[in-house]
């Protein structure tokens, strides 16, 4: 991993302005709903949060993503506008997807966020073929698949990354495995030792990298969209990383192992992050900065989406069909 | 092989298939062709409905692709997301079964679940139908399923002129269309579409004018439904028949028109009859017709059971021309 490409000071302060905006958004969610505000099921991807911002810094507005329901930091990390966001959270007419896809269905495709998906694994097979899309118009756009360390174990995987791979397409799978499926852990439902191993058997190259590190997970990252955009081929990425609030929100964590989930927490990766800015003489009023416009930009969005109107039932005819049942 | 065919001369279903897709793809070069053994190098499909394709439109358009359905339909809905009108051929409607979270959960959801920002609209060809020994996995009618999913429409053609016009229809269509054609009857002869015509989808055809009662049917039954008829015919028994052509959404306006008239119904499928589509169809009717019916409305479908294999268990399983002229007669 020595030869991996390395992010500079301004491109480390940007994966932490994302990271932190991440981190902040999901703490402003847990406490929305706690406080009765907000409904919806919630599964937090706090602990991931270093896996896409320092992906998206290779990535533009033209390439795609697919991700899962635990997706608001891959969202977040690729540009998805919070007033937006926080109206699909809320159910409210000024979600982007009106309030009629919700927390597991964030869409945005103005910045190619085109597919959330609520079913493990399915993340996959529509994101080869938005890479196929992109091969067949031969500008150098790629297509990332995000998905966990589950869906590795079902079918959609297998045929996707054969597919993927068979074809050469500009793809990108990002498997982040933050060591449980569910409640079930890794080394109880995956019969390999490192799903990077996997990819030999699909023809792409395939890393193991510790995705709570900015510059581990940036270099791993801008070589494969790299290869991608030169038409060389798909890459398996396999980011470690964990899984701090459990599978979903109000889930009591007992399948966890105490000590594992205490250490994850104590190497939090964001303000780690923070740390080495400041050791690399980023200075402290700079992060401050950043931080207070990330927390104003989120209050901001929140006041918005509550203020605004819930859908009209007559939703209920439009877009199931591009023309309005009658 | 849309080359070699004169308009005037009858074609079979493969053939105008293959002459929907070759013209769709010559005037909109976003279409795409993908499925397994879809290429000519693997001879055009199983039955060749896509030869010839991979060499006029290249290796680009037309992709052979592994046997792999979820990704078949992962890649098209992922590039009709992108912009592109994919034909993706699932080779037999059992096989549905092992994609169906592509269909069903993303294909046929993602307009209403991106609040409109994204559509599918790909094309899903698949064939089957009993009546060639392939016992029970190669055979059934799951239309009901699909019909049964908001935001997915379903078709089935029973005639070569009628799968041209429903396939360039199909292709242009903004949301995603599952288009089933029948196995046994690829190879009948019909009429020739006329090159560049449409069906319009949710459009039913009155492929039989009568005013004593009204067969409603779709795919291969109607050819049954339209032999019961001249059976029926013969004693003075006007029968109109309804090819719907389009299953999701079906025609209301047209079988209720023709049920206004004759005051009877039998509906006529090869999927069996529990639960499929003749039940919606029956209880629309009864809702709108209650009290003026002549006769109740009678269902016929496939025997509740897997398809058969052994031959006379197989011809019993599926609807008859004859089965159809007795239920007919039995609600005069």
């Amino acid at each position: 991993m020595s030869n991996y490409p390395k992010p500079d000071r301004a491109a480390l302060v940007e994966i932490y302005r994302r990271a932190d905006l991440i981190k902040q958004n999901d703490e402003k969610v847990i406490r929305e709903i706690k406080a009765g505000r907000l409904v919806t099921p919630y599964y937090s991807p706090r602990g991931q949060e270093i896996i896409p911002s320092a992906l998206s810094a290779s990535l533009t507005d033209e390439d795609y993503i697919c991700t899962i329901y635990r997706g608001t930091h891959d969202m977040l990390a690729k540009g998805f506008p919070l007033p937006e966001l926080w109206g699909e959270l809320a159910g409210r007419v000024t979600g982007s997807c009106k309030g009629k896809g919700g927390t597991m269905h964030l869409t945005y495709p103005a910045k190619g966020m085109m597919v959330t998906t609520g079913i493990v694994g399915s993340s996959l097979p529509i994101a080869t073929g938005l890479a196929w899309a992109a091969q067949l118009e031969g500008k150098g756009r790629v297509s990332v698949a995000y998905f966990g360390d589950g869906a590795a174990n079902i079918g959609a995987f297998h045929e996707s990354l054969n597919m993927a791979g068979l074809w050469k397409l500009p793809a990108i799978f990002v498997c982040q495995n933050n060591l449980y499926s569910e409640h079930t852990t890794f080394a109880d439902s995956t019969a390999v030792e490192r799903l990077s191993q996997r990819a030999a058997g699909y023809g792409m190259p395939g890393v193991t990298v510790d995705g709570n590190d900015p510059e581990a997970m940036f270099g791993a990252a801008k070589m494969a969209i790299e290869r991608a955009r030169a038409g060389e081929g798909p890459t398996l990425i396999e980011a470690l990383t964990y899984r701090f609030n459990g599978h979903v929100m109000g889930d009591a964590d007992r399948y966890m192992d105490k000590a594992e989930k205490a250490e994850a927490i104590a190497a939090d990766p964001v303000p780690r992050l923070r740390q080495r800015l400041l050791d690399a003489g980023v200075a402290e009023d700079e992060i401050a900065g950043i931080e207070r416009a990330n927390a104003e930009a989120i209050a901001a969005a929140v006041e918005a989406a509550y203020a605004a109107d819930l859908p009209d039932v007559a939703e209920l005819k439009r877009d199931v069909f591009a023309h309005e049942i009658a | 092989m849309s080359e070699t065919i004169t308009e005037t001369k009858p074609v079979t279903m493969i053939q105008a298939l293959n002459m929907a897709l070759a013209d769709a793809m010559a005037e909109d070069d976003r279409v795409l062709v993908l499925g397994e053994d879809v290429g000519d190098k693997q001879e055009g499909g199983i039955v060749g409905v896509t030869k010839g394709l991979s060499s006029q439109f290249g290796t680009g358009r037309v992709k052979a692709t592994p046997i792999s359905e979820q990704a078949i339909l992962g890649a098209a809905i992922g590039a009709s997301l992108a912009g592109y009108k994919p034909v993706a051929e699932i080779m037999l409607m059992n096989f549905t079964t092992v994609a169906m979270d592509m269909i069903v959960n993303h294909a046929a959801k993602l307009r209403f679940m991106s609040g409109g920002q994204t559509h599918v609209p790909i094309v899903i060809r698949t064939m089957t139908g009993a009546g060639f020994g392939t016992g029970g996995q190669h055979g059934d009618y799951f239309e009901a399923w699909f019909a049964h999913v908001a935001g997915i429409k379903v078709v089935a053609p029973s005639n070569p002129a009628d799968g041209y016009g429903l396939m360039r229809a199909a292709i242009e269509d903004p949301d995603p269309v599952l288009f089933i054609e029948n196995m046994p009857s690829y190879w009948t002869p019909g009429p020739a579409p006329e090159r560049g015509s449409r069906v319009e989808i949710g459009k039913a055809r009155i492929a039989r004018a009568g005013s004593d009662v009204t067969l409603v049917t779709y795919s291969r039954a109607t050819n049954d439904c339209l032999a019961a008829a001249e059976a029926l015919a013969a004693d003075g028994i006007q029968a109109e028949v309804i090819d719907l052509r389009t299953i999701a959404p079906w025609d209301r306006a047209a079988v209720f028109a023709s049920v206004e008239k004759t005051g009877r119904a039998v509906i006529v499928h090869e999927a069996v009859r529990e639960h499929g589509v003749g039940a919606e169809i029956a209880a629309e009717l009864s809702d709108a017709f209650f009290g003026k019916l002549k006769a109740p409305v009678k269902r016929i479908g496939a025997a509740f059971c897997p398809v058969p294999f052994s031959k006379p268990l197989e011809t019993a399983f599926v609807p008859q021309a004859a089965g159809i002229e007795a239920t007919v007669r039995g609600i005069l």
